[in-house]
Parts: C-alpha cells; structure tokens; sequence
C-alpha cells in the first residue's frame, strides 16, 4: 500500500505535469508518477489511454515497467480473474523494500485471504450497521451543529477527517481521546517521504512502529478479555487470525484503518466539491433529498477515492489483445474505468439522478470488493440529510489542497463558508 | 412462460412472469423486485443479488460454480439454500419456483 520508491518531487523528470496529454508518445505515459493527480490534470491521459491504447505497458518508470489498465470491461475482467492476477505481493504499484513487507488480507489470494477476511467483516455487515446508524446519526449532528457560520474554514479537518475517525475508533473500541493517532497512522500508511505528511522513509517507520507498539497494547487486554465485538477483539479471538505474525496484525489493522478513513474521508469532501462545480446538480438535491441515497453512488464513483488497484500476472496471458508475462505489474485505473463511456453513459458528467449509480468501479469487484462499502454509503447518506435539514449551501470558496499520490485520490484542504437555511 | 415470486424479507411477495432464457437475477431487475441490487451487473463478482431458495427447487438449479461459491462464502447472511440469482439461468423447470431474499444486499 506504500508508494516509496517514487520520486520526492514535483520537478522529478518523471512527472506528466504539464505535457501535452494528446502529443506525447504512448510508451512515455507513466499514470503512476503523482505529479498530474495533485495538480488534477489526470483525467485527459486517462482519456488518451482509453482511446487509442486501453491496456497500456509503460516500459520505464520510477517504480518499473507496468502495465495501465483502463477500460471498465478490461478491469471487470482482471478483477474477477484471482486465478491470473494475484494480490500478491502487493496492491500497491511499488514492491515495498523487504523491511517495510506488512502482510494484509487485502495482498493476499484465496484460501488465506477468504479465511481472514471472513473473521472481521461481520463488524461492517448490514446487520450490524443497523445498530450504528444511530450513533452515527449523533455524531454526524454534533459535528454540523459545531460549525462555525458564515465564515471560512477547513471542510476537511472539521467534517471529513473528524467524521471518519470518531467511526474508525468506534469499530476498533479504540480510546476515543486519542482517535487522531488513527488518522495520522492512516495518512502515514500511504505516505510517500517528502510528499507532506512525513520527511523520510524513518520518520515514516518510526510512526508506523509507535502504531504497533499501540495495537499490541489494545490487543493485549483484549486477548484475554471475553466477548468484544470490535475489530481488534475479532482478529484477537478468530481462527484464522488469533496466531498472526505480529507483522500481519499490524498489516492488517493498517488496512482496516486506511480502508475505513482515507476513503471515506475523501468521498465526503469530494461530494462538496462535486455540488459546487455543478449547481444545477445542488439545485436538483435542494428540491428533492430522496435523491441523497443515488447520490451517495454518483459521488462515490465521480470521486473514486482509491484511483487504482495493483494485481500481478501470476502466468502468461493476453488481455484485450496484448501479451502480459507472468511477473508482470497490471494496475486496474478504477478512476479511468468509472469515466468510460463505453460502460457508464455520458460517464464525465456528475448525476445525482444518475440511472445505475450502483454500477461504479470505486468499491472494485469479486473476492477483494471492499468491504465496508455499505458503512460508508451509510456515513454518506446520513452526513448528507443532516446537512440538508441545516444547510442552504456549503459554498467552497478556494482551491482544495490535492493529495500527492497516484493512489489515494483525495483532499488535504477544501476551504467553504456555510449557510444556513 | 415461467412463473417466480420473489418474497422480500419484510414478507411483500412479487409474482412475475418471464420467458426462459435470462437469469432469475434479470427477472427480478426487469420487472423492478426490490431488494436485489446487483451492482457488478451479473458477473457473479459483487453478491449483491443474493437470494434463498426454497427447498423443493434447490436441485432443479443450474449447479453452482467455484466463482459463486467464492463470492457467496464471504456473505455474512449466507445459508445452505443461498444462490447468487445472476447465476441461475431461468428453465421451463423452474415454472412456480419461490425465492427468499435477505434483508440486505451485502
């Protein structure tokens, strides 16, 4: 899940930032490098890319050869093909360095991964999602009713990241008063050195071992406690995962903490954004708050909160017509497969009313489809008719802050000014 | 043509009929069954089309696959009788067949 091996700057040689997305030679397209996602100006490669080379081998590159898959039917197909494109040893577009190898279920293949994930995924069930809607409801309350208004400030901080954490300590029984240290451990997990949240590749250790050494903690009085029904608690009692490595506990706690916050988090800033750039759609919400549920889809995939996901070939096979080796890195653009007009009608437009908005990439398909998809509409939709009973418009008034990352596709910023009803 | 009812979990019930040839999953989509939501669109990779069938008709289905068994044995909700619906292709031999649905589409 870590992008260290890419380059530290804005100016390395192999950023896209400010070339011709119509001019430049296909095998010079490097998806990969973070430059064009910060600045927001992937979309036109994603378009090249769709257009005139679908599956796409890029030969040189910060992090190696690899190859861009973007169109939906050819990602529908590498994601529901486990047998040929395997997790392992990463989802991330970077091997990560031997002393950094943090196993997760999420970069494993059957039987361990179904086994593993099958002990923790009842805590983000619909069944017990209906006991959190109302302590969701609460706090979504809490946290609007505390805005200030009238006057700017950090939609990020304020809602986004607060939102997403109070939850994520719910779900781990996590104390609530240090709940910031998930978000800082999430936002660390995909840190690249040098990109904003950390300096280097120890300073990004170092962080990451005092989450250990706080988990280890947490699991620990949970062990010998009976009856938990939190996250920590299931991995501590369940078959498949009570006699984990402690580098697999750690993987695994990393990847319900970054699944369940940086997703999120950037969804619900990303919904602001997307009202704001198109009125007529705030308009729409405004007349009619039945449309928050489809609306919730239509955000999720306008905003595809994670751009790609990494497989590897694990034999040699073809794929809409090119030869991919065994070995080879296949990275499935979910954010170019949710804009593809072959799949998604009129799919650059942002719909609220959208027919099929369930029919998005964002959440990937088959055995790795994400699993707390349900909790985060759920966050969406509630967070959504509580603003709508107390707001007019959250008006964004400034440029949003973008993250520098090809994989987290989000917002470190996004300056509004709210208005009540 | 070949009769189905969909019975939701609250208990409404939704008779359709349908010709052969599409999947229990297309007829419940077609004729607008709530509570299937089948977001991949019936490749069998979302199992958010999962419903119970009742007994008498279990082993008159098409059989089930590796890739359903996969999808489905991460379903909280999953019983003995649980099918993934895009997967069963509608027969003559299914005419009258009853399926349950669960509360939630996961």
């Amino acid at each position: 899940m870590s992008e260290q091996g890419l380059s530290d700057s804005h100016t390395s040689k192999w950023s896209m930032v400010g070339k011709d997305p119509n001019t430049i030679p296909l095998d010079e397209i490097d998806l990969a490098h973070p430059g064009i996602w910060q600045r927001n100006e992937f979309l036109p490669f994603l378009e090249r890319l769709r257009r005139d080379d679908p599956v796409h081998y890029c030969p040189k590159s910060a992090v190696g050869p690899y190859w861009s898959v973007t169109k939906y039917k050819d990602i529908m197909e590498v994601d529901t093909s486990p047998d040929i494109y395997s997790s392992e040893p990463s989802i991330g577009i970077v091997d990560a360095f031997e002393e950094f190898t943090l196993p997760s279920f999420i970069s494993m293949d059957p039987p361990k991964h179904d086994e593993q994930r099958r002990v923790v995924q009842g805590v983000v069930a619909p069944a017990n999602l209906k006991n959190l809607e109302t302590l969701i409801r609460t706090r979504v309350c809490e946290i609007l009713d505390n805005l200030p208004l009238h006057e700017e400030f950090d939609w990020v901080e304020r809602v986004s990241i607060e939102l997403t954490t109070q939850m994520l300590a719910t779900l781990f029984d996590f104390p609530f008063a240090d709940r910031r240290k998930l978000t800082y451990w999430s936002d660390v997990a995909t840190a690249i050195p040098g990109g904003g949240i950390v300096d280097s590749h120890e300073e990004r250790w170092l962080a990451i071992q005092e989450c250990m050494a706080y988990f280890t903690e947490l699991w620990n009085q949970r062990v010998n406690a009976q009856g938990g029904n939190d996250l920590i608690s299931m991995l501590a009692h369940g078959e498949a995962t009570k006699n984990m490595q402690p580098m697999e506990y750690l993987g695994n706690v990393l990847l319900l903490i970054v699944g369940g916050n940086d997703t999120t988090r950037n969804s619900i800033s990303g919904g602001v954004l997307a009202l704001n750039e198109n009125p007529d759609q705030y308009a729409k919400l405004r007349a009619n708050h039945k449309l928050i549920p489809n609306m919730v889809s239509e955000i999720i995939r306008w905003q595809t909160p994670l751009a790609y996901m990494r497989r590897t070939a694990k034999v040699d096979t073809v794929l809409a017509g090119k030869n991919i080796k065994a070995g080879d890195k296949v990275v499935m653009w979910y954010a170019s497969g949710n804009r593809d007009e072959e799949a998604i009608q009129n799919a650059n437009a942002f719909l609220i009313d959208r027919p099929n908005a369930r029919k998005h990439l964002s959440f990937g398909f088959g055995i790795h489809r994400c699993m707390g998809n349900r909790l985060a509409e759920m966050q969406l939709r509630i967070l959504w008719e509580e603003i709508m009973k107390r707001f007019e418009f959250i008006e964004v008034v400034g440029e949003p802050t973008r993250i520098y990352s090809s994989f987290v596709k989000g917002y470190s910023k996004l300056p509004v000014v709210v208005h009540p009803l | 043509m070949v009769k189905i009812v969909f019975i939701e979990h609250s208990g409404d019930e939704h008779p359709v009929e349908v010709t052969p040839g599409g999947t229990l999953m297309e007829a419940a989509i077609d004729n607008a069954v709530p509570g299937i939501d089948a977001d991949c669109g019936g490749c069998c990779s979302c199992a958010t089309c999962h419903v119970f069938v009742e007994e008498q008709w279990l082993n008159k289905l098409a059989p089930m696959g590796p890739n359903e068994e996969a999808m489905l044995s991460l379903s909280p909700d999953r019983k003995e009788n649980s099918r993934l619906s895009c997967q069963v292709p509608i027969v003559d031999a299914l005419d009258g067949i009853v399926v349950k649905m669960p509360e939630f589409q996961y």
